[in-house]
């Protein structure tokens, strides 16, 4: 039985990968096991936890919800691009620190992309946005509230 | 300029790892040659199999193996009684343990009937539809009254009942109180909690490396000593020959430490057998199934009270839902049983339960473990109590606080730690008074008629528990100063996001006088450390705590000495902080940790005998019982009176939990706990048919609370410091969980008038559908 | 929870797309936002034999105001109805349901016509369809057609596209002027399904008497039910609490919802009644004075 593969190419975090992949490969499988760029990570692979959620052309999608093919001569971004490549910090990552916006951090790559779109979209959010924005995520260590503190702080921050 | 650390809200050492996303998590174990593993499991809750043929499966291209419970020979064998029943009088407790794959029958949705093995999930997917199976279905047991009548199906045919427990434990004499009672109210609740649903779900990698004689055993446990010791028993190997490492782990809860879970047991045997590693990583649908669950209880509850609403006694009865297998004893209707009595006195007390044997997943303990259903049936007879007698419930509550001066306060039951239950140390009406400052209690019931005449409905709870915390057996800790002067601690537990890698470091640093930056922990790795029990029941910074606490004093005492020796001075006039050993007022005379560890590992000279080497120290700390924390919480709500949807204005917490090591990380921990409440109380809810399916199992369907239905909360604490353990702390984990259900039944009916209008809320989960229906008579 | 393996074409042109679907039918499923589809494969619910992937062809999203009509097409992402000035200004109606689709992440993905072609019960658009009389061009390689929104939607999970057709464009009339609108829905968590959810339109005239109602309800039937004729008492009178107060009667007598695991069906029909009364009232406020 041949499976149905095809060569794909795409950036991810700026770099260009060029593989062949079954059609049924989902992009969360792709990026993680193929990639090797395992801080995406994968929660109900339906669509509602939010955990696997990446930037597809700079908007946050489900990855568990798109097949890699589907990703040919698309820009991604993932977790592994958010801080700087001198290791500083996203404002969302240094806030998510200093608020203890993450206990276990299995949702947390998933939230910072998320959010990282939604404050460069929205930079002067109230909590009730941004808790809205916060809802296709789900946390189940901290209650979200200091999630909620953190990119409001973030906000603040890159409001400058 | 002094280090101290313990108190304080430092940012947690892991953050990097986690935010980056370069944290290893089970399935970023990446092993060449790795295979991949996908298990066939039931689609009927009761059935004898009749058939389970994997022929077909095997041949499909890709597929390396396929096992059923046949190919295990000897291996295949009953898991172990993980907690052996407490030493009570009279006990009934019929051991029925799981297997690695179903044999003869089958008793739970997701019972797993055979395992694949393929070059990748997908295609181990595929290759379950291969498998032909064929099992005569079975009447399934889900209502737990049904399944103690005689007619019922037998989950175990050779218990002869689905009896998986009976206990009764008495204090003092009930029938006696209630004799004497000027008032006795009795009702029927029914309390479930939901499954845990960590955002990672389970998973295990095995490697077996046949040349090096070495297994290590990647797995998202929360008792990786234990793990290895029993794989180790049941493979054949030496305790020696196998690592066990939980790596980061997306949640815990208390699910992943349930122990040989079929998965576990099998991955590293099919490893053997293949002589390659093997990986297995649960799917979401598999969760609903795979995992233990806690469910539900139906309680027939007594109260007898004096007209001034003194509790006498309390009388409950209860039938445990234990599902299919009962590995974890007693330890969740235990807890019921013994949290129920809260913190009041209640001088009579007899409680019986029933744990019964029903065709759905076993239930081991989440995150409040049975103390939930205890503490609504108390909150609630209070309530009713406070209705009927026409006390204020926030007075009733005052009324009957086991005061300050009354502890240890022995309540004799006999607790989840095998001892009678006894309360170390409280004061709990200061936090009552607290909770009911932060929520307005005095004000509220003006500010409630007022939002009455604008057409809004809100509505007040409280409610106050009690919960043990702490228990033994013990943990350990070994501490460690390096030659480059940072320090390592290591110690046996597993973290899922506690923050054990900066509490711990915390406790370290604060006897070391090094940054909290500078020490390593390590956990969760049996290599690294050897001994220990695990992270549940509210216990990892008690007692690992404790015993970091207690290696930390022995390296610090070291020091001390190399560098009193050192400087020919006494050990009395020597500080220790920021890394370095100097001499009272003379700080250009030093020498750093690192040097002194250096020192303590002569390359040549000679060590005295009886002394080790290095700036080591391994201690263990082992409480003689658990330590009481305790708490109030409070909460307003607003209800749409015509579509009953819910909306929490303002959530309080006054908490108590002894000494607090870091109180960012405490107020996360409170955090989480709530939203778990929340979801319990409104809404998570398992739906099964009386075919024992389950309806709902998905995240779409069962329903997890989002940023959106868990408020801003509010919180405050006591101190009360324990006397079990030197640095006075209590567990803090499962507390904010715990009051959930009574609080939103309190608020929910004062919102709604429902006592006054003939309907009382005796149930949980709760949502607007149910509350209509519980109403509807009342248009 | 790994889908089954199937064979993909990403689809280059629409006449491409539609030469493959009639080639191979039933065996064949278009995949464009892929919000609703790839769940239920990999929950191997669904197992398309060849997977159309629809998302290259541009021909196929935009919003366009046309003289006496707004035209959307099928591919156009959630994100883009939401953000679309026009549309929020001349149907508030979809304005205000979309923010109850899901959630943002699905919301940048999902598709007005996939959510109208999958048609999923408890979905908001087939209703808010339903209430604007949109009209949909659905095309197959041999003809093109027009269908009405009352015949699109036969049942639960079905519509009229047959096995060689896709739902291609949108056509909503412009709403007549005086008219306000609401849609209310109650779901357990923001973004679920829908237990019941209700899209009212009334339209006064000089005399503020009403001239037009369109009501529509969702989730509480196989398909999105419309109450425009239970509403239609309002026609030629002031509208008034009492009017309103029948009508959601009248509503909870028609409709026949199924219950869930979230919901039983007589909180369903309760609940419709309510937000009827709601959503009607609401709508007659919202009515523009004057022209």
């Amino acid at each position: 039985m041949d499976t149905d593969d095809h060569d794909i190419s795409l950036q991810v975090n700026g770099t260009t990968y060029r593989r062949r992949v079954e059609s049924r490969l989902l992009l969360s499988d792709f990026l993680r096991h193929e990639l090797g760029l395992a801080g995406t990570h994968v929660g109900c692979e339906h669509g509602v936890c939010g955990a696997c959620t990446i930037l597809f052309d700079g908007e946050p999608v489900r990855a568990c919800l798109m097949f890699a093919v589907q990703a040919n001569q698309h820009r991604i971004s993932t977790i592994e691009g958010l801080a700087a490549k001198d290791g500083q910090y996203h404002p969302l990552q240094q806030a998510m620190h200093d608020y203890h916006g993450l206990q276990c951090g299995y949702c947390t790559p998933g939230i910072l992309m998320t959010m990282s779109a939604f404050l460069d979209e929205n930079p002067s959010p109230n909590e009730d946005e941004v808790r809205e924005a916060l809802s296709g995520n789900l946390c189940r260590c901290t209650g979200y509230q200091n999630i909620v503190d953190a990119v409001l702080a973030a906000a603040k921050t890159m409001r400058g | 300029m002094s280090t101290r650390t313990l108190g304080e809200p430092v940012k947690r050492n892991e953050d990097r790892r986690l935010l980056t996303g370069q944290a290893l998590f089970i399935d970023d174990v990446e092993l060449p040659g790795m295979l991949h593993a996908a298990l066939l499991r039931s689609q009927v809750a009761h059935g004898r199999i009749l058939k389970i043929d994997v022929s077909r499966a095997l041949q499909r291209p890709g597929v390396i193996a396929a096992y059923v419970a046949g190919d295990l020979g000897d291996y295949w064998q009953h898991g172990p009684v993980l907690v052996p029943p407490p030493p009570i009088p009279g006990i009934v407790f019929n051991a029925r343990t799981q297997v690695p794959l179903a044999k003869d029958k089958v008793r739970h949705v997701g019972e797993p009937l055979a395992i694949v093995i393929a070059e990748s999930r997908y295609i181990a997917e595929d290759a379950l539809d291969d498998i032909d199976v064929e099992i005569e279905q079975l009447p399934a047991v889900v209502d737990l009254e049904q399944g103690l009548r005689a007619e019922s199906a037998l989950v175990h045919d050779d218990v002869g009942s689905n009896i998986s427990a009976h206990v009764r434990q008495t204090k003092g004499h009930y029938a006696a109180a209630a004799a004497k009672a000027d008032h006795i109210l009795k009702r029927r609740f029914r309390y479930e909690h939901g499954i845990s649903s960590p955002i990672e779900t389970r998973g295990v990698v095995a490697q077996w490396d046949g040349r090096a004689g070495q297994m290590t055993i990647w797995d998202t446990t929360q008792a990786p000593v234990f793990v290895r010791n029993g794989l180790a028993g049941v493979l054949g190997l030496n305790e020696r020959q196998v690592r066990v490492i939980a790596p980061f782990v997306g949640g815990g809860f208390g699910p992943k430490i349930m122990m040989f879970y079929p998965e576990e047991v099998l991955l590293p045997w099919i490893s053997m057998q293949l002589n390659r590693p093997v990986k297995w990583i649960e799917d979401r649908l598999e969760h609903f199934f795979a995992t233990t669950h806690e469910r539900g209880q139906i309680h027939d509850a007594e109260i007898a009270l004096t007209s001034d609403g003194r509790i006498l006694g309390i009388r409950d009865v209860f039938l445990h839902d234990g599902g299919a297998y009962d590995p974890y004893g007693l330890t969740v209707p235990i807890n019921s049983q013994c949290t129920l009595l809260g913190p009041y006195v209640v001088p009579n007390y007899d409680s019986t339960f029933t744990q019964v044997f029903t065709n759905l997943p076993i239930v081991t303990p989440y995150r409040g473990a049975g103390r939930q259903h205890g503490v609504f049936v108390m909150e609630r007879l209070l309530d009713f109590a406070a209705h009927e007698l026409n006390i204020d419930p926030a007075e009733i509550r005052r009324r009957n606080l086991i005061p300050p001066d009354a502890f240890p306060y022995k309540n004799e039951i006999i607790y989840q730690d095998f001892a009678p239950l006894e309360y170390d140390s409280g004061n709990y009406e200061p936090v009552l008074d607290m909770a009911l400052e932060a929520i307005g209690y005095e004000t509220f019931k003006d500010e409630q008629a007022a939002a009455r005449l604008a057409g809004r409905h809100l509505g007040l709870g409280i409610a106050c528990y009690v919960e043990g915390t702490g228990i033994g057996p013990y943990e350990g800790a070994k501490v460690q100063v390096q030659s480059n002067g940072k320090v390592s601690v290591a110690t046996g537990i597993g973290t899922q996001g506690q923050g054990h890698f900066t509490v711990f470091a915390q406790i370290a640093a604060d006897q070391l006088g090094v940054a909290v930056s500078d020490v390593n922990v390590v956990t969760g790795d049996t290599d690294q450390f050897y001994w220990g029990a695990g992270t549940f029941a509210s216990r990892g910074a008690v007692v690992a705590g404790n015993a970091v606490n207690e290696a930390s004093k022995v390296v610090r005492k070291k020091a001390l000495k190399l560098a009193s020796d050192l400087f020919e001075c006494s050990e009395d006039d020597l500080v220790i902080e920021n890394g370095k050993v100097s001499i009272t007022g003379i700080p250009e005379k030093f020498v750093s940790l690192g040097d002194l560890a250096r020192q303590a590992n002569p390359m040549r000279g000679a060590v005295q005998p009886g002394t080790e080497p290095g700036l080591e120290s391994t201690q263990y700390f082992g409480p003689k019982m658990g330590a009481t924390a305790n708490g109030v919480h409070a909460m307003i709500i607003e209800m749409d009176p015509q579509t009953y949807e819910l909306k929490i204005l303002r959530y309080v917490v006054v908490h108590d939990c002894g000494t607090v090591i870091n109180p960012m990380i405490l107020a996360g921990q409170i955090h989480g706990g709530v939203a778990q409440g929340i979801g319990n109380a409104f809404y998570e809810k398992l739906v099964f048919d009386d075919q024992g399916q389950l309806l709902n199992a998905s995240l779409a369907d069962y329903l997890l609370p989002t940023a959106l239905e868990v408020p801003r909360m509010e919180l405050s604490h006591t101190v009360t410091k324990s006397p079990l353990n030197p640095l006075g702390i209590k567990g803090a984990g499962e507390a904010g969980a715990i009051p959930a259900g009574p609080l939103f039944a309190q608020a929910i009916e004062d919102a709604l008038d429902l006592k006054a209008r003939g309907v009382e809320l005796t149930e949980i989960p709760l949502s607007p559908s149910r509350l209509f229906e519980l109403t509807r008579d009342l248009r | 929870m790994k889908p089954s393996a199937f064979k993909y074409i990403a689809a280059r042109s629409l006449a491409q797309a539609l030469a493959l679907k009639s080639e191979h039918g039933d065996e064949a499923k278009f995949i464009a936002g892929g919000q609703s589809l790839i769940p239920t494969m990999n929950f191997r619910l669904s197992r398309p034999a060849i997977l159309i992937d629809i998302n290259a062809i541009e021909e196929l999203a935009g919003i366009c105001p046309a003289a006496a009509t707004m035209r959307i097409g099928a591919l156009t992402r959630y994100r883009a109805l939401q953000r679309d000035p026009v549309l929020a200004r001349l149907f508030p109606l979809i304005g205000e349901a979309l923010p109850h689709i899901a959630h943002p992440q699905i919301r940048n993905r999902g598709t007005i016509g996939g959510n109208l072609a999958h048609a999923d019960p408890a979905s908001e658009l087939p209703a808010i369809a339903l209430a604007l009389g949109a009209r949909f061009r659905v095309q197959s390689s041999s003809r093109e057609r027009w269908i009405a929104a009352k015949d699109f939607f036969v049942g639960g999970l079905t519509t009229d596209l047959g096995p060689d057709e896709m739902l291609v464009e949108i056509e909503l009339p412009l709403p007549q002027p005086r008219t306000g609108s609401c849609f209310l829905e109650i779901a357990r968590r923001k973004g679920d399904f829908a237990i019941a959810g209700v899209a009212a339109m009334v339209t006064l005239d000089a005399r503020d008497q009403c001239s037009d109602v369109r009501l529509t309800l969702c989730g509480v039937g196989e398909a999105p039910v419309d109450a425009s004729a239970e509403a239609a008492a309002l026609i030629g009178q002031v509208p008034s609490e009492a009017a309103f107060r029948d009508i959601a009667a009248s509503v909870q007598a028609m409709i026949d919802p199924g219950g869930s695991v979230h919901a039983g069906a007589d909180y369903q029909r309760h609940v419709a009644g309510v937000l009827t009364e709601r959503a009607l009232r609401t709508a007659t406020e919202r009515v523009p004075y004057g022209h």
